[in-house]
């Protein structure tokens, strides 16, 4: 017990679970607005892939960092586009779709890195995001330490957070988002397209998950890997459920999964000795799936998830 | 008020397949007046309002509408968005209302840009207000939609049409889902509304609401507009001569005297989710030779009640005692062992299974007579002789029993119900809505049988909405509300209207 204590006392453990759930925050925030509007969007993990690799060869190709993820943002939303063309006036399922979709977009990517470089043992590797030194903010006590050590796009994802909540509960877009996820007839009935709507919300939802996947290849690490990003876009969709669809809960979802991820990286290191690695390495997934079956009991779900909509018939 | 006309629907025509749905339809719509909207199921009433408001285009034909002093412009047509802007408003039976947002978002949605970055609640707050004190009608605006009772969704429906300046209100079957009395407020609100210049076209089926409140009413036919008339020329008699093309007799029973008691339902509690599906200490006596209606607004209890004789739900409390023994073990197979019929309230999902053929549906609750199976394997020529007999006897519709029964319409389904149900000659019979949705014909043949069913000795259960169908039919009414039973203190309508709404004293 002592041992976990002084654990949670450390800087760099705070710091590390923020680091850690950077990806999950925009995943799931993406996951959130496609599902608010009424679609699941299982393509999350192939879309998170994508991200990964696109904004990372942009980048390396010479396209600055920035340059990368705005790539990435493109590819993610290129990706949502079908889903969303699929689902959304097509109809079709949408576990179908979203497994497709994760299906092509990762065997996209990987066939993409393979063509651009044939012959290389080891990825090459870009100069990442450096952590930012923001003036007042940097020189707090504790808090300082764990911000001091976060690169820009964990910002951009805590800046999401607040403009995702802004949009949704201060604006008419969010207002009509909400909608038309719980009875999409009541958007229709005010003359606004529910096609639109949705599509949108599905495009831009997609394009905030391949944001996560960047954050891998361009903060976390310098490199692409195949399997790097190892289910956390299926993680985002079980914490989305854990946040009843709602930003500020997101945020602390998936600084949780973070925390706990933290967590047994340095039990490991502790406890190693006497426990196998594994366990620890399991943890986190098992306990993500205790706080779903927590939390999803009493889960409100949008009211016409899952529930395709077609013009003219009612 | 000095007659203009406001709306002109000229030589409507509409397709779908081979189906002429609307047929060369022309109606005026006068500033200020009620007009009803009369027909049956299928005679194209719903066809002709999605056109007015856009949800279908039209094959032929025009609409215009007036905008500005006495000019009557075309309206531009299959475009939703162009209808609102036009000033119709619509009310649809199944509300449009999104329950996680509030009444006062549901009210504004889309008036607005979707791209400004503040919503203006100010202004929107007090135009709503207004249209409320003028039109009389009150809903809380705060509180998500989900919370609000039917009336009160009923309420935000009608603002959200007014908040966006709609001078012509269309309204589909507007008093389904309410008690008589809230129906009368309803009404009385939508004619100050009209002598302020709104005009009102309401869809019905219901002849009292039409007589005592429309000003003039057209009524629709296999898709053509057979008559139009002043309410005040208009009998009972004569709208219902238009509406079938011929006078039908109104089913109506002649009492007989009831036996004595082959079922009661003994403090019967249920302990459900919600105040929809639970029971409190439940009493219920049915004789034979009886049929005992059970009224009340839908969602206080009857569908608890209605699975409970079905065997779907067990009770917390409380017996039911079949003919002096106490029934233990309920499941639906036993209920229907021990000559229980049900006609449920949900005949696509519940009475029937989509995908299994006509022949299969009738012998679907039989399964374990040797007549129908030998050692598990089923005997497709009786049973195809059974369907062709019983399709025959109850005059069972469609495309052939060898197909889905999806395949047929809901009247067919409900004979293709009754076929399974009487032919067993059961002993209690529940009936949930039976005639809901059904036209005048198919709804007097399920009548007729209940009818029948009663006058052989057995009792029928008959839960119903429809406050008519159940004055005319029950030879013993009790009140359902809040999971509670109450004995009707007279057959009277408005007794019994207030009894649903919970005004009883």
């Amino acid at each position: 017990m002592i041992d976990i204590l002084n654990i949670l006392l450390t800087d760099s453990f705070w710091a590390a679970s923020l680091r850690i759930a950077t990806p999950l925050i925009f995943g799931v925030l993406g996951a959130l607005i496609c599902e608010r509007s009424g679609t699941l969007n299982l393509g999350i993990e192939g879309i998170f892939v994508v991200g990964a690799m696109c904004g990372w060869m942009a980048t390396w190709l010479g396209a600055g960092l920035w340059g990368g993820i705005i790539v990435a943002f493109i590819c993610g939303a290129f990706f949502g586009l079908i889903h969303a063309v699929l689902t959304v006036p097509l109809g079709l399922s949408q576990h179908v779709s979203g497994l497709g979709i994760t299906l092509f977009a990762t065997s996209v990517s990987y066939f993409t890195y393979r063509t651009a470089l044939p012959d290389v043992a080891s990825p090459p590797r870009i100069e990442p995001f450096q952590p930012l030194d923001i003036p007042v903010l940097s020189d707090l006590p504790f808090v300082g330490l764990v911000l001091f050590q976060q690169t820009a796009l964990t910002w951009l994802a805590l800046l999401m957070v607040v403009l995702v909540w802004y949009v949704l509960n201060r604006t008419n877009l969010g207002l009509a988002i909400k909608a038309v996820g719980d009875n999409p007839n009541s958007v229709d009935a005010q003359g606004l397209s529910v096609y639109a709507i949705r599509m949108w919300a599905i495009v831009i939802g997609s394009a905030l998950m391949a944001l996560g996947g960047a954050f891998l290849t361009m903060s976390a690490f310098d490199a692409f890997f195949f399997g790097m990003v190892n289910g956390r876009g299926w993680v985002c969709i079980a914490l989305v459920i854990f946040a009843s669809w709602r930003p500020g809960k997101a945020l602390i979802g998936a600084l949780l999964f973070g925390a706990f991820d933290a967590l047994q990286v340095r039990l490991q290191t502790e406890m190693g000795a006497f426990v196998p690695g594994q366990v620890f390495l399991m943890a986190p997934y098992v306990l993500s799936i205790v706080a779903l079956v927590i939390a999803a009991r009493s889960a409100d779900y949008p009211r016409a998830l899952l529930t395709p909509w077609f013009k003219g018939q009612r | 008020m000095e007659a203009s006309t406001v709306l002109r629907l000229k030589g409507l025509t509409k397709r779908f397949g081979p189906i002429l749905a609307n047929d060369d339809i022309t109606i005026e719509l006068q500033k200020g007046e009620v007009l009803a909207l009369l027909g049956e199921n299928g005679a194209g009433k719903t066809t002709l309002m999605n056109m007015l408001f856009g949800h279908y285009l039209p094959d032929s034909g025009n609409i215009e509408i007036k905008r500005t002093d006495d000019n009557l412009v075309p309206l531009e047509l299959g475009d939703p968005s162009a209808a609102l802007a036009a000033g119709i408003g619509m009310v649809h039976q199944h509300f449009t209302l999104a329950e996680n947002i509030t009444a006062f978002e549901n009210i504004t949605l889309g008036a607005e840009s979707l791209f400004s970055l503040r919503r203006n609640q100010k202004k929107a707050q007090t135009k709503i207000k207004s249209i409320m004190s003028h039109s009389g009608l009150d809903a809380p605006l705060d509180i998500p939609v989900g919370k609000l009772s039917v009336g009160e969704r009923q309420r935000v429906e009608i603002l959200k049409a007014l908040y966006r300046d709609a001078h012509i209100l269309v309204l589909d079957e507007p008093t389904a889902v309410l008690t008589p009395q809230e129906a009368d407020s309803l009404f009385s609100n939508l004619r100050r509304m009209t002598n302020q210049g709104l005009s009102v076209i309401f869809i019905t089926h219901k002849m009292r609401e039409v007589l005592s409140f429309s000003d003039r009413l057209v009524v629709l036919r296999d898709g053509k507009n057979v008559g139009s008339m002043k309410t005040s020329d208009a009998s009972e008699k004569k709208i219902a001569r238009l509406m079938v093309g011929s006078e039908t007799q109104k089913v109506s029973s002649k009492r007989i005297k009831p036996g004595g008691p082959i079922l009661s339902l003994n403090e019967i509690s249920v302990a459900g989710q919600s105040k929809r599906d639970s029971l409190h200490e439940v009493n219920l006596i049915l004789n034979s030779n009886e049929i005992l209606g059970i009224a009340g607004i839908s969602g206080n209890g009857q569908n608890v009640l209605a699975d409970l004789i079905s065997g779907l739900v067990a009770p917390d409390r409380g017996s039911i005692v079949l003919k002096g023994v106490a029934i233990e073990n309920i499941s639906p197979f036993n209920m229907i062992k021990s000559g229980f019929g049900r006609i449920p309230e949900d005949r696509h999902r519940q009475g029937i299974v989509g995908g299994l053929s006509v022949s299969e549906n009738m012998i679907i609750e039989r399964l374990d007579d040797p007549q129908i199976q030998n050692f598990g394997f089923l005997r497709s020529s009786v049973i195809n002789k059974n369907a062709k007999t019983l399709s025959e006897k109850y005059d069972v519709r469609g495309p052939g029993i060898d197909q889905a029964s999806r395949l047929l319409s809901g009247g067919n389904i409900q004979k293709l119900i009754l076929a399974r149900v009487f032919e067993k000659q059961p002993e209690i019979i529940l009936a949930n809505q039976p005639t809901r949705g059904l036209d005048m014909g198919a709804a007097s043949e399920v009548q007729k049988h209940l009818i029948e069913a009663r006058d052989r000795g057995g009792g029928v259960i008959l839960i119903s909405e429809d406050l008519d169908e159940i004055l005319g039919l029950a030879d013993r009414i009790v009140v359902m509300r809040d999971g509670k039973l109450h004995d009707a203190i007279s057959n009277s309508r408005e007794d019994i209207g207030l009894m649903m709404a919970g005004d009883s004293t």
